[in-house]
């Protein structure tokens, strides 16, 4: 890794943080759970360096050690993604569905 | 075309994330937010199998099985999931999270053992990388340990083996425990720096995965009851810096903005919560909070039964139903909204929900489950609003709720003080519905309970608003 490319990725890093600060500033306490569930569902990101690492282990023409850690990386990193976004989308059908009939 | 262009998705990915928790803030537009977020991780799949197979190959066993097998898990247990163990899932799903990103750190690093020319170069490209690699783990493996031990408290416990004994999940934290917290985090960084100049010795990997794991339970171990809420968006928020972290191992920009974003958007709900309880996070996380020295109740009170509240509650005006945990935990939404609209039938009584910001056992809680049992958005009112009404309501009816009511939050002294409450004792009449007179989480005695105005309903919440509503038809 070149200095140059370790700076950006600070860069990115701390402009995120700074984003996310000001995304979710003021958030009705009715989302507060959805929200919440639905930010822990997109740290789920870390699905993308399981695939790559589940990919890269069988290379060598037997499944190494690494390659099973990231499958199982790869099996929790899903469940995160998958089950969060489900869970998120059925709290929020049931919130957004109520405004419907109220209205 | 260069393989390096596809990382193009990686941006568009980024963005949706961004749109997604932007759009998640608000009620109208929620629903989509969660879609471009579900969207956005689709899209930095679908980038990443793109990439892999321009770039020599997809070995597709491990992955296919990866993604059906935990895909399919998380489905099944997101659709079965009742409402009122939505909190222990989300904690759950967050402690995979973590998982998930210190298994990456972990296969990373085992891979240089297995092949030690895939050992980056000395320097500052090994130096990121183990740096980035010992962060992520001790980050991840808090979150892994740390949300388990959360999911059981908030379950209240678990049984062993499956089949034996129900134990109680323990709360427990002395202040000289705070020091071996410090101690363990100076050592898992002093391992890590010693993993600087020796990057395949697995005796210091396997050192700072048990420091890490030993310190996210003892994070969580003093923490009890209306804390709860706070330290699973803690952990919410340490998963997404442990995705981040992973980032930087691999060098993968959508990790990096994805997890930096959870991390922030997760630290502030954090602090919103906090807020609510008018306690700061180092109080929160430092201080052992009740469990440990629960008040003993000396006081008695004559419970009071259904036929003589539906009486009593004749002609109410105006209702302000107060929901707690004890709701959630009966399902009794259904029968308080039926409550509600019996009244408003039969009376015209103006009924309202008063939301304390940390009922339940998440932020929200008590919204979902309400909205679940169809009541109109409008009639759920937050503390700072409907405190000032509590003087004009006939009743405020308490339907297990403890804490969040406790008039001695107002005093100086004790575990709740100045956590701002629900001033339901400044109603004309109070009807309590709760199992016992038994002290909340707070440990503390409730003087609410004892008042001349207030009538108990001991019981179950559902059977006890069942039996209330046929008590109102019939009068």
């Amino acid at each position: 890794m070149t200095p140059e490319a370790l700076i950006a990725s600070i860069t990115l890093f701390v402009l995120s943080i700074f984003l996310g600060f000001e995304l979710i500033t003021k958030v009705p306490a009715t989302l507060h759970t959805p929200l919440m569930s639905g930010a822990n569902a997109i740290s789920g990101i870390s699905v993308v360096g399981a695939l790559l690492g589940a990919n890269v282990a069988y290379e060598g023409g037997q499944t190494l050690a690494s390659g099973l850690l990231a499958f199982v990386a790869l099996t929790l990193a899903m469940i995160n993604v998958v089950g969060g976004f489900a869970v998120t989308n059925r709290m929020l059908s049931m919130i957004a569905g109520k405004k419907r009939g109220g209205a | 075309m260069d393989v390096a262009w596809m990382d193009l998705g990686y941006v568009l990915s980024a963005a949706l994330f961004i749109f997604g928790l932007k759009k998640l803030g608000h009620p109208r537009t929620a629903p989509r937010g969660n879609a471009y977020g579900a969207l956005g991780m689709l899209v930095a799949v679908l980038t990443t199998v793109g990439k892999m197979g321009l770039d020599g190959g997809i070995e597709w066993s491990l992955i296919v099985a990866g993604l059906v097998l935990g895909g399919g898990i998380g489905y099944i247990m997101a659709v079965r999931v009742e409402m009122t163990g939505m909190p222990e899932m989300v904690a759950l799903f967050n402690g995979f999270g973590g998982a998930a990103s210190a298994l990456v750190a972990l296969s990373e690093t085992w891979r240089w053992l297995e092949d030690s020319t895939l050992i980056p170069s000395a320097g500052l490209e090994l130096q990121v990388a183990v740096l980035a690699a010992g962060l992520s783990a001790l980050v991840g493996w808090v979150t892994l340990t740390g949300s388990l031990l959360a999911m059981f408290k908030l379950k209240g416990g678990f049984k062993l083996f499956w089949a034996g004994p129900w134990i109680k999940t323990p709360t427990w934290g002395p202040s000289w425990l705070n020091g071996v917290k410090v101690l363990l985090v100076v050592a898992a960084f002093g391992f890590i720096g010693a993993q600087l100049g020796d990057p395949t010795n697995t005796s210091l990997l396997w050192a700072i995965i048990a420091i890490s794991c030993l310190l996210g339970v003892i994070l969580v171990l003093p923490i009890g009851g209306a804390d709860m809420p706070v330290v699973v968006s803690l952990l919410n928020s340490l998963s997404g810096i442990a995705a981040a972290f992973t980032g930087f191992i691999i060098g993968n920009s959508v990790l990096i903005v994805a997890g930096s974003l959870v991390g922030a958007s997760g630290l502030i709900l954090t602090f919103i919560m906090c807020k609510a309880m008018n306690r700061t996070l180092a109080n929160v996380l430092f201080t052992s909070f009740g469990g440990s020295e629960k008040e003993s109740v000396t006081r008695t009170k004559v419970g009071s039964d259904p036929d003589e509240v539906a009486m009593m509650i004749d002609g109410a005006q105006k209702v302000i139903i107060v929901p707690g945990y004890g709701m959630a935990v009966s399902q009794c939404q259904h029968q308080v909204k039926e409550f509600a609209d019996l009244l408003a039938d039969k009376f015209d009584t103006e009924v309202k929900y008063a939301i304390h910001p940390v009922a339940g056992r998440m932020p929200g809680h008590m919204n979902v489950l309400l909205a679940e049992a169809n009541v109109p958005y409008e009639q759920l009112i937050e503390m700072d609003e409907i405190n000032s009404e509590f003087p004009d309501a006939d009743v405020a009816l308490v339907i297990g709720a403890n804490d969040t009511t406790n008039p001695a939050a107002r005093g100086d002294t004790g575990p709740l003080a100045g956590m701002p409450i629900l001033d339901v004792d400044l109603a004309r009449t109070i009807v309590i519905v709760k199992r016992s007179l038994s002290v909340g989480y707070a440990g503390v005695d409730n003087d609410l309970f004892y008042m001349d105005k207030t009538m108990m309903l001991f019981g179950d919440g559902k059977k006890m608003m069942t039996d209330l509503n046929n008590a109102i038809k019939e009068s």
